[in-house]
C-alpha cells in the first residue's frame, strides 16, 4: 500500500515539476523577446554568434543537403521509371526538399551541431559561475549572453535550410540529369510548373522559422536551467538534442496538416 | 580567437549564401503564379461534369498557356459546375470563344482548351462562356462503349 502511494506521489512530483520547468521556459523566452534591442545597440555580439551558430554549421548542412538530394533523385527515380515518369523526378525532389526534407533534417542537424553547443556554453557559464557574476557587475546577462544567441539561431536556421533545399535540388539535378539521363529541360520545367512560390517555398521557409525558435529556445533554456555541476551540463545537453527532435517531428506534423493537409 | 574583420566577412558571407538559395528556390525552383493578381482577368465557364479538373490547372489556347483556373463551384440552380480562370491581360478573346476540358495524355492532368470563335467583341472581365464541352469521364466511355458492343451482338 505504502509502495503505491510512494509511486503515485512520484508520478506527482514528475508532472508538478515538468510543467514547472515549461513555465519557466515560458518567463525565461519573456525576458530573452524583452531583451531585444541589445542586438541593435552592440551589433558585434549577434555577429559572433551568427559565425558560431550559423557560419560553423554550413558544412554539415551543405554535406547532408548534397547526399539527401542525390539519394532522394537515385530512388525516386527507380520508381518512377516503372511507371515511364521520370519526367516528374525534379517534381518530387523539389517538393519533398522545400517542404519537409530541408525544414526537418535542417533542424535536426541544427540541434546536434549548433544546439548542443549553447547549451553546452551557457551551462558551463553557469557551472563558473560567470552568469551570478554578472548579475552582480550589473550585467543582465539575458542581454549579453542569452539574447545574441538566441535572434543568431533564428536568423541561422531559415538561412541553413534554403542552402539545405538548394544544394539538395542541385543533388537531385546532378543524379538524376548527368548520372541517370532524365531529361534536363523536363526536370527543370516540371519542377517549376509544379512547385508554388508561395504554396510550398513560403510555407517551407516558415516552417523553418518556427523550428528556429524551438530548437534555439530549447537549447539557451535548458542551458540556463542546467543544474551547476558537470552532471547536468552534460544532462542539459542530451536533453537539448531529444527535447528538440520532438519537438521539431511534433510540430512538423502539425504545420504540414494545417498548410498541406487540404491538398 | 578569430579578427573582428574576418569574422564579419564570413557572417556576410553566410548571409549572402543564404539568400542566394533562397533566390534560387524562388526563381529556378518554383514559379509565382503569373496570372493571377493585377495582370489578368477572369471570365468564367459552366461545365456538366468537370472530371478531375483542379484549381491552378492549365488553360490553353491552340496549344499555348494563356491563363490558370483559379476557382472551382458548383452552381447552386443548374446543378453545373461552374469554373472561373484567369487569363493573360494581352489575349484578347471574341465572345464566341468555346471551352473544352482536355486530359493531356492518356493518364495526364486535364486542363481547359479554349477555341476562338468570329465574333468581333472581346470576351470582358467577369464574362461567362457559353459554349463548352464536358471533359471525358473515362468509366461512362467505357460504358458506352460496352453498351453499344453488346446492342450490336443481338
Amino acid at each position: 500500500m505504502n509502495g503505491f502511494l510512494s509511486a503515485i506521489s512520484g508520478l506527482g512530483r514528475k508532472v508538478i515539476s515538468s510543467i514547472e520547468r515549461m513555465g519557466r521556459g515560458q518567463i525565461f523566452l519573456f525576458h530573452t523577446i524583452m531583451s531585444t534591442g541589445v542586438i541593435f545597440k552592440e551589433f558585434s555580439l549577434l555577429v559572433k554568434q551568427m559565425h558560431s551558430v550559423g557560419v560553423l554549421s554550413i558544412q554539415i548542412i551543405a554535406v547532408s543537403g548534397l547526399t539527401v538530394g542525390m539519394v532522394l533523385s537515385l530512388q525516386g527515380y527507380n520508381t518512377l521509371v516503372d511507371f515511364g515518369a521520370e519526367q516528374s523526378l525534379g517534381q518530387m525532389v523539389a517538393l519533398s526538399l522545400v517542404r519537409e526534407m530541408g525544414p526537418v533534417l535542417t533542424a535536426l542537424l541544427f540541434a546536434g551541431r549548433a544546439g548542443s553547443a549553447l547549451t553546452a556554453e551557457i551551462g558551463l557559464m553557469k557551472v563558473t559561475e560567470q552568469l551570478p557574476a554578472m548579475e552582480i557587475m550589473a550585467v543582465d546577462p539575458y542581454r549579453k549572453i542569452i539574447a545574441p544567441r538566441f535572434y543568431a539561431g533564428l536568423i541561422s536556421m531559415p538561412l541553413l535550410a534554403a542552402i539545405f533545399s538548394a544544394i539538395g535540388v542541385l543533388g537531385g539535378y546532378l543524379v538524376g540529369v548527368e548520372l541517370l539521363g532524365v531529361d534536363s529541360g523536363a526536370f527543370w520545367s516540371q519542377m517549376q510548373s509544379k512547385v508554388g512560390f508561395y504554396e510550398d517555398i513560403v510555407n517551407g521557409v516558415i516552417k523553418s522559422i518556427v523550428f528556429g525558435l524551438v530548437v534555439t529556445w530549447i537549447a539557451v533554456y535548458e542551458g540556463h536551467d542546467a543544474a551547476p555541476t558537470t552532471e547536468g551540463v552534460s544532462r542539459a545537453t542530451t536533453r537539448t538534442v531529444v527535447n528538440s527532435a520532438f519537438a521539431v517531428l511534433g510540430l512538423d506534423f502539425i504545420l504540414t496538416a494545417l498548410m498541406f493537409g487540404g491538398a | 580567437m578569430m579578427s573582428r574583420a574576418k569574422l564579419e566577412l564570413a557572417v556576410g558571407t553566410f548571409v549572402a549564401i543564404g539568400l542566394i538559395a533562397l533566390l534560387f528556390l524562388a526563381m529556378k525552383v518554383s514559379t509565382v503564379s503569373s496570372f493571377s493578381g493585377g495582370d489578368g482577368y477572369e471570365i468564367s465557364a459552366n461545365f456538366e461534369n468537370i472530371g478531375g479538373l483542379k484549381v491552378r490547372a492549365p488553360v490553353m489556347m491552340a496549344g499555348v498557356r494563356i491563363g490558370e483556373v483559379s476557382d472551382i463551384s458548383l452552381d447552386g440552380d443548374t446543378f453545373e459546375a461552374r469554373v472561373a480562370f484567369v487569363l493573360a491581360r494581352q489575349y484578347k478573346l471574341p465572345i464566341d470563344t468555346s471551352a473544352a476540358i482536355f486530359t493531356s495524355g492518356l493518364l495526364g492532368e486535364q486542363y481547359i482548351s479554349l477555341e476562338a470563335g468570329g465574333d468581333d467583341a472581346n470576351l470582358k472581365s467577369g464574362d461567362v462562356i457559353k459554349l463548352s464541352q464536358s471533359a471525358m469521364v473515362l468509366e461512362q466511355v467505357l460504358g458506352q462503349f460496352l453498351f453499344s458492343k453488346a446492342a450490336g451482338d443481338e
